[in-house]
């Protein structure tokens, strides 16, 4: 287990207040002028050596993508944008920041839009977390009124305006040039990259978005050094994160332990176990609804972090775990999934606008047993149709959890679904009998 | 996306009133020159406070203009995103979630309470005409599920008896206490913390 110590979010809980003094007390805030002094190439670099990747799903490594912003301001103004339109199922992590932790936010602002030369910042929270958004403003008012941020702030030099902007309740929103659009004041559709936003983003001006909890994790980084946090979880996933656990758990909690630790030391330790026990499990989303679930046999020996997961054919995503026993229907619960996912296809490609309706409705018969065996396969090449073959990464996250449910678990949905029109007992079931299957053979 | 009705009666005019003008000045100004297209989305919430909670086809024109863009646009964000309602809903405005990791924590038996004492149907009003309910996709609260949403605030960790009180409790026009009830503090695990031990009780 991660010791304290080595805790970034140490007041995840709230045991300690979230106003600015509580938060000096945690170290927020202290010798942030002498980390803006060393100069962004030195920021730039001690993050890359640091190898924090993205905590929004992508897991894309945060240097890198600072490095992509112009080295120096030509006729288009920078902006950074902070992604807090947190709305993955199962996933809670940024809530409990905005909420309790938004000085380490506002730090990591002021560095990031150093390093990227922006002299302004919008965070895009989603409109659901009104309150959280709120206690944010409460602790921008509170930096403005000391200085932190704001003309010359920090007597470093540096301008930085910090703006929030609320959201409607639209997930496709937390795909960044979906946000960028709805920062915009447009409906919140992606734009098609290239151009990434590094170059062409917010109002056609060079955009670096981050995650919150990336963000809100470079102060504690550069404070401690990147040889610390590299020290922490392995190569290429190295550092903390922020776990969600949800779902079938004696204690549902949020909790900050090292990457690569192992899931099921995850769920016994700090959520205390299964309901019903270890092996009462059935599976676990590891990721956000997004990412393919895994059973129980991989359960017991994966470890949490970006490059296992992707190894057994998932995703690390954002780290938000629901846990499903067996008691649990496992395929109504994919198709809630993709009852949501086809709430918040947004529209623009067909494949994944009708094709997520057609998931969800051929899950909902098979829930109820009422389709043919061959449907499976059939769902299964509908999931292939969409991935791929649509302008945003929702293509994927609508189809991955239908796979892994059919890679996992097709011997269950056969087993329910046996339904066939052209047997004869079946016959007199005029609706579902197409004439022309009856009169093939092999149909 | 998801399907929405305009309301049948629409008032005749809107405009913003003293406050929400303040407030509508002060979005605009956080975005550069030019640029106000981008307040459109704070101006619609402005105009849903100002209109009991909904917003007419007037107040989109109103910002429209306020904003110097096309009409259809406005009515396009408008209809695009959930949390603009577009036609009258309950003072109390009751939003379930029921996605999955709600749903596997018993959110569907709070549909049913809704179902029994708020209004047969999703978006009825109850017979007070005080309440509505809806069912809606993750919130974002999904370690203290159950959960739902009444207007701004989140109420955690229900079961269908804590619900039922909290209904109660809004019939007599007393707002019940938001946050978790199960007594639990914000997202910790329940008599389970094994973590940040020494900054309990700081």
């Amino acid at each position: 287990m991660l010791k304290d110590v080595d805790r970034i979010f140490q007041n995840l809980y709230n045991d300690s207040g979230a106003d600015l003094q509580s938060a000096k007390l945690r170290n927020d805030w202290s010798g942030t002028k002498d980390i803006l002094g060393k100069g962004r190439e030195w920021i730039i670099n001690e993050v890359k050596a640091s190898e924090l990747r993205g905590r929004g799903g992508a897991g894309f490594p945060t240097g890198l993508k600072w490095s992509f912003a112009p080295k120096e301001i030509g006729s288009r103004p920078h902006y950074l944008v902070i992604n807090a339109d947190e709305s993955e199922p199962g996933t809670c992590k940024d809530r409990d920041i905005l909420r309790f932790e938004p000085h380490k936010l506002i730090e990591g602002c002021l560095i990031a839009s150093y390093a990227v030369n922006a002299h302004k910042c919008y965070i895009y929270i989603r409109g659901e977390y009104f309150n959280e958004g709120q206690k944010l403003q409460t602790a921008i008012d509170e930096a403005y009124k000391n200085k932190l941020i704001g003309e010359n702030a920090l007597d470093s030099g540096w301008d930085l305006d910090i703006y929030i902007h609320y959201g409607a309740g639209a997930y496709i929103c937390g795909e960044e040039t979906a946000l960028l659009e709805s920062l915009e004041g447009k409906k919140g559709q992606p734009r098609l990259k290239p151009p990434f936003p590094a170059l062409i983003g917010l109002y056609g001006c060079p955009t670096i978005i981050n995650n919150v909890e990336t963000v809100a994790a470079v102060p504690t980084i550069l404070r401690r050094g990147a040889k610390w946090f590299s020290s922490l979880g392995r190569p290429k996933n190295t550092g903390t994160k922020i776990y969600c656990i949800s779902g079938n758990v004696n204690n549902p909690c949020n909790v900050e332990e090292e990457m690569g630790i192992p899931l099921k030391e995850l769920i016994e330790t700090h959520a205390g176990g299964v309901v019903g026990g270890w092996d009462n499990l059935k599976a676990v989303i590891p990721g956000g609804s997004s990412m393919p679930m895994l059973p129980k046999e991989i359960c017991d020996n994966i470890k949490m972090d970006f490059d296992a997961c992707v190894e057994n054919k998932t995703g690390l995503g954002t780290a938000g775990i629901v846990v499903i026993n067996n008691d649990q229907d496992i395929i109504k619960c994919m198709a809630r999934i993709a009852r949501f996912y086809k709430h918040e296809s947004c529209g623009q490609c067909t494949p994944c606008r009708e094709g997520s309706g057609w998931m969800w409705r051929m899950l909902e018969r098979m829930v109820a047993g009422e389709a043919t065996p061959d449907e499976v396969d059939m769902l299964f090449d509908v999931t292939k149709q969409i991935e791929g073959h649509t302008i945003c990464a929702f293509g994927e996250g609508s189809s991955w959890p239908v796979q892994g449910l059919i890679r996992h678990f097709k011997n269950e949905i056969l087993e329910r679904n046996k339904f066939d029109p052209v047997v004869k007992k079946q016959k007199n079931i005029p609706y579902l009998v197409d004439q022309h299957l009856l009169e093939k053979e092999n149909a | 996306m998801s399907v929405k009705k305009i309301h049948k009666e629409q008032p005749e005019t809107f405009e913003f009133n003293e406050k929400s003008m303040e407030a509508a000045n002060k979005i605009v100004s956080n975005y550069p020159d030019g640029r106000q297209q981008s307040a459109v989305m704070a101006l619609l919430y402005i105009a849903q406070r100002q209109h009991d909670n909904w917003i007419p086809l007037k107040a989109m024109k109103y910002i429209a203009k306020f904003l110097d863009m096309p009409y259809i646009k406005v009515y396009e964000v408008a209809t695009f995103y959930s949390m603009y309602n577009l036609s009258p809903v309950g003072k109390y405005f009751f939003q379930v979630c029921t996605t999955t990791p709600c749903m596997l924590r018993g959110a569907y038996d709070l549909v049913k309470v809704c179902k029994k004492k708020i209004s047969e149907k999703e978006n009825e009003l109850s017979e007070d005409g005080k309440i509505s309910w809806m069912e809606v996709e993750c919130l974002g609260a999904c370690v203290n599920a159950p959960m739902m949403q009444v207007n701004e605030d989140y109420y955690e960790d229900l079961n269908d008896k804590k619900l039922e009180e909290i209904i109660d409790t809004i019939y007599q026009n007393k707002i019940p206490k938001p946050g978790s009830y199960t007594g639990r503090i914000n997202a910790e695990p329940v008599d389970n913390r094994k973590t940040l031990l020494g900054n309990k009780n700081a």
